[in-house]
């Protein structure tokens, strides 16, 4: 039995993001984010941002070089640039989060995948990453600058000897899933969109399940903070914000 | 691996400014111009970003830079694309053969996280970052994003590991960047002293511009 197993969860509410849709929503202190691949081979774009004060926000750098690794899974922590605890990984079916590839603006996605128009398309229209990931932003008074590196949920890029990128297909699965428990009020800014390596010639982005729940124990974080050091001082300096 | 270019000679250079072990720098470099950066004394991390001088609000790409060369590393070749999309600059010169793109800055707030919250009151880059910035009144804590470590080491294993490894510099070892637009260039020669990102002993790096 895992510790999420074990955590009284109070389910809040869940909605379905059709493939290309971009949402944002301020995960609360103490809830839970499971976003699940409905149909297999989802990539949902994620940028957080301290729902408060939103100066401060995920650092992927800070993440990885304080966890010792490339690769994000459970136990591992998303901190924001200030050493807090944006969303820790509480769970994750997949074993892999991509933190290179980034979003595709709309003149990279016009050249993978041709002209998509909403003119003859309609609401199938080619949508990019950047654009959506600005929109919703823009929903909160936050722009261009506040568009860092983003995380690629589901997705998996690994690095050769010679540091040259291999995108790894098949990583996800339907009904694959991945936690994201908010220590602190987190801004989410997310967009379900094919993850800009992946080789896949066809414009086909594909829909997650989102649900929320309000967590009633935090024992659901404890394989976050106790797997290493670092994060245990990252939960801290979370804590001290709410003093 | 690290190719040497035809010299150019340092009397011929606009600009020769020697950064100090741990200090910020802020400079512009025009559109066709070449910057040196010299790690002066060896394994010396020296934290840059980078950003269009005309809209400060485009700056350099990590993400987008990495995924057009799909590599990790940057090297000669490499060309440094904004958030826009567009080449601010390209490394023309290389004689180190690796710089970081993921390691980031450190910071009084990664330093608590990652050594202890007793380390949170020694110098940092981004605090360096934050001063360049707020003095040059153009950018704020906003602008910026995740920096490139000229010099440093952080080897990604193919099971998804990172590490901070010495770094392959030495002294004398340099880059060169030929600007695609203007660009404000700004610099934190990095005083971490809880790694070896810097030999364990922050040292000048030089920088030179030459037309």
């Amino acid at each position: 039995m895992t510790t999420e197993d074990l955590a009284l969860e109070a389910a809040l509410y869940e909605e379905t993001l059709p493939g290309g849709g971009h949402t944002s929503f301020i995960l609360k202190r103490g809830q839970l984010l499971r976003i699940t691949d409905v149909e297999g081979g989802a990539n949902v774009s994620v940028m957080l941002l301290n729902a408060q004060q939103p100066s401060e926000r995920l650092n992927l750098p800070d993440t990885l070089k304080g966890q010792h690794t490339f690769r994000l899974t459970t136990g591992h922590c998303l901190y924001s640039d200030m050493g807090r605890v944006l969303a820790a990984i509480v769970s994750d079916s997949c074993g892999w989060h991509d933190s290179v590839g980034g979003v595709l603006n709309s003149d990279e996605v016009r050249a993978k995948y041709g002209t998509g128009r909403y003119q003859e398309l309609r609401n199938a229209y080619h949508r990019n990453g950047v654009d959506n990931l600005l929109v919703e932003m823009g929903k909160w008074n936050l722009g261009l600058q506040d568009l860092l590196m983003v995380l690629n949920l589901f997705s998996k890029v690994t690095v050769d000897a010679e540091g040259v990128f291999h995108f790894v297909p098949g990583n996800s699965n339907a009904d694959d899933h991945v936690s994201l428990y908010a220590p602190m009020d987190t801004l989410v800014v997310l967009t379900a969109l094919q993850h800009p390596m992946d080789p896949h010639p066809q414009y086909a982005p594909r829909p997650v399940k989102l649900a929320w729940s309000g967590v009633r124990s935090d024992g659901i974080s404890t394989a976050c903070r106790t797997s290493r050091p670092e994060n245990a001082r990252a939960f801290h300096n979370t804590e001290r914000f709410y003093l | 691996m690290p190719r040497t270019p035809p010299e150019r000679s340092a009397e011929t250079a606009l600009l020769r400014h020697v950064i100090p072990a741990g200090e910020p720098y802020m400079l512009e470099v025009a559109a066709g111009q070449t910057l040196r950066v010299v790690d002066l004394e060896g394994n010396q991390a020296v934290d840059t970003l980078f950003y269009s001088a005309s809209n400060p609000r485009e700056r350099y790409d990590p993400q987008r830079t990495l995924r057009r060369q799909n590599r990790v590393y940057l090297t000669i070749g490499s060309v440094l694309y904004s958030n826009l999309g567009n080449p601010l600059l390209t490394i023309v010169a290389d004689t180190c053969g690796r710089h970081d793109t993921l390691g980031g800055a450190c910071a009084q707030e990664s330093n608590a996280v990652r050594y202890s919250p007793g380390k949170r009151y020694m110098h940092s880059c981004r605090d360096n970052f934050l001063c360049a910035c707020l003095h040059d009144g153009r950018l704020g804590k906003r602008d910026i994003g995740a920096n490139i470590n000229f010099f440093m080491n952080v080897p990604v294993t193919p099971e998804g590991g990172l590490t901070f490894e010495d770094g392959l510099s030495a002294p004398g070892k340099y880059v060169e960047l030929r600007a695609e637009t203007d660009v404000i260039v700004l610099i934190s020669n990095c005083p971490q002293l809880n790694n070896p990102c810097n030999g364990w002993n922050p040292t000048p790096a030089e920088l030179l511009v030459w037309n």
